[in-house]
C-alpha cells in the first residue's frame, strides 16, 4: 500500500476523513473501489494489541515535591504514576459499572451495611509476595486511621470494623452505603503489601508495571511486570511518564514525537492540534465542573432570592463557548450531570434570564452595593475571564458584581472554603452519593457552600441504604432539585477531559472517569 | 602580607558576611508567604484532621527563630535537612539538580562567552560599517525578545518542523554524554542568544574606549594590523569591565534560568525551587536561596578580584 493511501486510511479510521472522500482520493491514485474498501476495513480493524515497545506519556501536574505514597496523591501526573504500579479492589468502568480488579466478587447484606469482598487468588506483588485479603484490610486501615494524611480519609472513615476470614474481606459500615464498592474504586486505595504500613513510598504494588525510575517532577520509568495477574493489559514492554507542566512544551513534545500521548490539552489549542498530522484530540465529557460558590449562611447569600438572582444572571452557554471553546457542557446549578449513573434527565435546564434575575434581585431587597466575587486562575483555567463574563451578564440584569483578583498562591487555603463568594473547581466523583456526601451534606468537611438542608440530608441517607436503582434515581432527582433551587452553587459548566494521542497509539478509548482513560491508558493502549 | 592576598581575604570575609545577611533575608521572606505547608501539600482535598496531623508531624508549631538557627547550624555542617514535602534528603536531591544547572550553564557559557568576545572584537574592527551594525542589530533583537518566546519559536521551528533537536531537554544519569548534549541543544541556543548582546556590547564599548588612547595610535603607527592592535593592545586594557559583565551573565546562567528550564522541562535548580516555593517547603527554599546567593556573591567576587589583578598598579604597589 502506498504511504499516501496508508495515511489516508488511518485518517478515516480516526474519523478525520469521510469514507466518501477516501474512496475519491483512492481512485485518483488508481486504486479500485473494492480494493480501497478492503484497505479501509483493514485500517479500522488492524487493531488487536501489539506487544512491546516503549510507550511515552507527557503529563502536567507533577512537581519535585511529589512522593509515591498513594495517600498523598493529589495531582494529575502522580495519579498517572500510581495507576501504573498499583491496583485497586475495583475500577469504575467508562459506562459506570464495576470493573472487578483485585476483588473477584462482592456481596452485601440486604441493608447495605455489611460488605464482603472475595479477593482474587494468585495475585503477586512486585516484591514477590502473594497478595492476601489481609493486605487489603491493612491498606484501608492505613488510609482511615487517626494519623492518616490520606486524600481518601473522607471516603473510608465511615467504616466501623473490618475482618478477614480466609479469602474474604468483610467491611461493616456505621451507616448503610449502597455505593461502597464505587467508593473503594478511589485511586488512592491501591493495595500495598501490609497496607503500606512498612514503607508507603516503596512503590510496590500489584499493578501491570513496576517502578524503575522515580525522579519526582521530572520523569518516571516503568517496566512490564511479568507476573501480573491480568494478561489482557500491559502491552508495552516499557513505559515512560514525563512531567511536562508547560502547556506549549507538552504539545511540542507530542508533535515532535518525544511522547505518544498528553493530557490537559488547552481548549483554545485543541482544534489546531487536531489538525496537525499524526495527532488526534480525544475529548470526553467528564464530571469535573467549574463553579462559583456562595456561602448560604453568610449575608447577603443567606437570601434565597439573591442566590436565585445570581443563578439566573449567568450565561452558561456563553461560558461553555468562550471559556471552554465548546469542550464541555452547560451546568445546571447542581454538581451532577449525565455522566453520572442514575442521573435524571428531566430536571429542567436553567437558562440565562436577566428579567427573572432582576425580579429576584428586587425581591431580595439587597441594598445595591456591589457583590464581591473572589477569583484567581488557580480556581480553574480561565476563571478570571469567566468572572468578567459573569459580571457583564449580571450587569445586564442590574446586579452589580465586583471582581476581586486573588493570588494563585495559597488560593485553596486562603480563599476557597473561607470567603463567602468565590470561583472554584470540583473534580467530580464516580457516583452521586459520593459527590453529595463530600460537599453538600451539612456536616461534610468540604461543604464549601455551607449548605444546611435537613430534608436534603435525610434524603441522602435514605438513598445510601436503598438498593433498588429506580427508587434511588427518584431520591437523587429530588436532591438535585433541592441543590439546584436552594443551594449556594452556581454551576455554569462541566469541562471535558481533553487529551491528545499520536496516531501510533492503538486502543485509546476516552473514559468519563478521568483523563487518559482515567489514567489507565498506559496499560490499555499499545504502539501500532 | 602581600596586598593581593590581603585583598582576597578581605573579599572572602565580606562575601561570607553577605551570605549570612542573605540567609536572614531569605528566611524572613519565606515566613511571609501566604498559606501554610500542610494545606499546600494536601491540596484542595485536605480534611481538617489530615491537616492537623500533617502540621504536627512537620513541626510547624515550633517558633520560627528556633527552626532557623537549627537549620543554619546544620547547613554549616553541610546538612541541609530533609524536605518537608517528600522527606527526601535535601543535600542529595539538590546536588543532582545543581549538577544539571551547572551543566547547562557551563555549555551555554562555553558557547556564549567566546562568541560574544569575538563578535565584540569584530564589531570594533568594522566599527560603524555593516558587520558592526548587523551584529548589534541581531544581538539586541535577541535580548529584547522575552526568552520564553525565543524558546517557543526555536522549539516550533527547530524541534517540531525540522526535527533537528528534541523539544524536551530532560537529562538523566543513564544518558550518554552526547545524548545529553543533544538534549540541551535548544536551551543552550536560547541562553546564548539571551546573554550574547550584553557581553558583546560591553566588549565593544570597553575596547572602543581604550582605542582613543595615545598608545593605540602608536601601535597603529608601528604598522600593526588593525586586528592585532585590538587583540594585543586594546583588549588587555579593557579586560576589567568585560570580566565584570561576563561574571554577571554567568551568574544569570546559574540563578536566572527558571523560565528556560520550565519551557524545555529541564530538571535544574530553578524548577526545583519553584516547586518547593509553591508547596511552602521552607528548608528547601532556604537551601536553594543560599546556594543561589553563594553563586552570585562568589562570581562577583571573582570578577572583582580579576579586575583588580588586571590592573598593574594594584599588582605591583610601591
Amino acid at each position: 500500500m502506498s504511504k499516501e493511501l496508508e495515511y489516508l486510511s488511518k485518517r478515516v479510521a480516526a474519523n478525520k476523513l469521510s469514507r466518501r472522500d477516501f474512496l475519491g482520493r483512492a481512485s485518483a491514485l488508481g486504486v479500485s473501489a473494492a480494493a480501497a474498501n478492503t484497505m479501509l476495513s483493514g485500517a479500522a480493524h488492524a487493531a488487536g494489541p501489539v506487544k512491546g515497545g516503549t510507550l511515552k506519556i507527557g503529563m502536567n501536574g507533577g512537581a519535585s515535591t511529589d512522593t509515591l505514597d498513594p495517600g498523598l496523591v493529589a495531582s494529575q501526573a502522580t495519579k498517572g504514576v500510581l495507576r501504573h504500579w498499583g491496583d485497586t479492589l475495583v475500577n469504575a468502568s467508562p459506562t459506570g459499572e464495576l470493573d472487578m480488579r483485585l476483588a473477584e466478587s462482592i456481596e452485601s447484606s440486604p441493608d447495605a451495611k455489611v460488605w464482603h469482598f472475595n479477593m482474587r487468588q494468585g495475585v503477586e506483588f512486585h516484591n514477590g509476595k502473594t497478595m492476601t485479603a489481609e493486605d487489603a484490610m491493612k491498606t484501608i486501615e492505613r488510609h482511615s486511621n487517626e494519623e492518616s494524611k490520606s486524600g481518601a480519609l473522607g471516603i473510608v472513615k465511615g467504616i466501623e470494623s473490618m475482618s478477614v476470614s480466609g479469602n474474604t474481606l468483610s467491611v461493616t459500615l456505621d451507616t448503610p452505603n449502597a455505593d461502597l464498592p464505587y467508593l473503594l474504586a478511589d485511586y488512592h486505595l491501591v493495595i500495598q503489601p501490609n497496607g503500606g504500613m512498612d514503607d508507603p513510598n516503596a512503590g510496590i504494588g500489584t499493578g501491570p508495571y513496576t517502578v524503575e525510575v522515580n525522579e519526582p517532577g521530572v520523569r518516571y520509568g516503568f517496566k512490564k511486570f511479568a507476573n501480573h495477574w491480568d494478561e489482557s493489559i500491559g502491552h508495552a514492554a516499557e513505559t515512560e511518564l514525563l512531567v511536562l507542566n508547560d502547556a506549549t512544551a507538552r504539545m511540542a513534545a507530542l508533535q515532535s514525537g518525544q511522547v505518544h500521548m498528553v493530557n490537559s490539552v488547552e481548549p483554545k489549542v485543541a482544534s489546531l492540534l487536531d489538525r496537525a498530522p499524526g495527532i488526534s484530540v480525544k475529548n470526553v465529557s467528564g464530571r469535573g465542573h467549574y463553579v462559583f460558590i456562595m456561602h448560604t449562611d453568610t449575608a447577603p447569600f443567606d437570601n434565597k432570592d439573591l442566590r436565585l438572582a445570581l443563578k439566573y444572571a449567568i450565561n452558561r452557554q456563553e461560558m461553555v463557548d468562550k471559556i471552554l471553546k465548546g469542550y464541555g457542557g452547560v451546568g445546571n446549578d447542581m454538581p451532577i450531570n449525565a455522566s453520572y449513573p442514575l442521573f435524571d434527565e428531566t430536571i429542567p435546564q436553567r437558562e440565562y434570564d436577566p428579567e427573572k434575575a432582576a425580579e429576584h434581585y428586587k425581591a431580595s431587597g439587597h441594598d445595591g452595593s456591589p457583590i464581591i466575587l473572589r477569583v484567581a486562575d488557580a480556581a480553574f483555567p480561565g476563571a478570571v475571564d469567566a468572572a468578567q463574563l459573569f459580571q457583564q451578564s449580571a450587569a445586564a440584569a442590574g446586579i452589580p458584581l465586583e471582581i476581586k483578583r486573588e493570588p494563585n498562591d495559597g488560593y485553596w487555603s486562603e480563599v476557597w472554603n473561607k470567603q463567602p463568594f468565590c470561583a472554584s473547581y470540583w473534580g467530580g466523583r464516580p457516583v452521586q452519593d459520593q459527590m453529595y456526601s463530600t460537599a453538600y451534606l451539612s456536616t461534610a468537611d468540604w461543604n464549601d457552600t455551607r449548605f444546611n438542608n435537613p430534608e436534603f440530608d435525610s434524603l441522602l441517607s435514605q438513598a445510601k441504604a436503598e438498593l433498588d436503582p429506580a427508587k434511588r434515581k427518584a431520591l437523587y432527582s429530588q436532591m438535585g432539585h433541592i441543590v439546584r433551587d436552594e443551594g449556594g452553587l452556581i454551576c455554569p459548566m462541566f469541562n471535558d477531559f481533553v487529551d491528545a494521542v499520536s496516531d501510533k497509539v492503538g486502543g485509546f478509548e476516552p473514559d468519563p472517569n478521568g483523563e487518559l482513560m482515567d489514567n489507565i491508558a498506559s496499560s490499555r493502549c499499545w504502539l501500532a | 602580607m602581600h596586598p593581593v592576598l590581603k585583598l582576597i581575604a578581605q573579599r572572602l570575609a565580606l562575601g561570607i558576611l553577605l551570605l549570612l545577611a542573605a540567609s536572614l533575608l531569605i528566611f524572613a521572606g519565606t515566613q511571609i508567604l501566604p498559606g501554610d505547608v500542610a494545606q499546600s501539600i494536601l491540596g484542595q482535598s485536605a480534611t481538617p484532621e489530615a491537616l492537623a496531623n500533617l502540621r504536627a508531624e512537620l513541626g510547624l508549631n515550633e517558633p520560627a527563630m528556633s527552626r532557623y538557627f537549627s537549620w543554619l547550624a546544620g547547613a554549616i555542617q553541610g546538612d541541609l535537612g530533609t524536605a518537608l514535602t517528600n522527606g527526601q534528603d535535601i543535600t542529595k536531591s539538590l546536588g543532582g539538580r545543581l549538577k544539571n544547572t551547572l551543566f547547562l550553564a557551563f555549555w551555554a557559557a562555553v558557547v556564549a562567552v567566546p562568541l560574544a568576545i569575538f563578535l565584540g572584537l569584530l564589531a570594533v574592527r568594522f566599527r560603524e560599517r555593516w558587520p558592526d551594525k548587523l551584529i548589534s542589530a541581531v544581538t539586541l533583537a535577541s535580548i529584547s525578545v522575552p526568552e520564553f518566546l525565543i524558546g517557543y519559536v526555536l522549539m516550533y521551528i527547530v524541534g517540531v518542523k525540522l526535527g533537528w533537536a528534541p523539544t524536551v531537554a530532560t537529562v538523566y544519569d543513564s544518558m550518554s554524554f552526547l545524548e545529553k548534549l543533544n538534549a540541551i541543544a535548544l536551551p543552550v541556543a536560547v541562553l546564548t542568544m539571551v546573554v550574547l548582546a550584553h557581553m558583546m556590547r560591553m566588549t565593544r564599548a570597553a575596547i572602543l574606549n581604550v582605542m582613543q588612547s595615545a598608545y593605540i595610535e602608536t601601535a597603529e603607527l608601528k604598522g600593526l594590523s588593525s586586528f592585532q592592535v585590538i587583540y594585543r593592545h586594546a583588549f588587555p586594557n579593557a579586560i576589567a569591565p568585560v570580566v565584570n559583565v561576563v561574571m554577571l551573565n554567568l551568574a544569570y546562567l546559574v540563578v536566572g534560568v527558571v523560565v528556560v528550564e520550565v519551557v524545555f522541562v529541564y530538571p535544574g535548580m530553578g524548577q526545583y525551587l519553584v516547586d518547593h516555593v509553591s508547596k511552602r517547603d521552607v528548608p528547601v527554599v532556604q537551601a536553594c536561596g543560599l546556594i543561589f546567593a553563594a553563586v552570585y556573591i562568589g562570581l562577583n567576587m571573582v570578577a572583582d578580584i580579576v579586575s583588580i589583578l588586571a590592573n598593574p598598579r594594584l599588582r605591583h604597589p610601591k
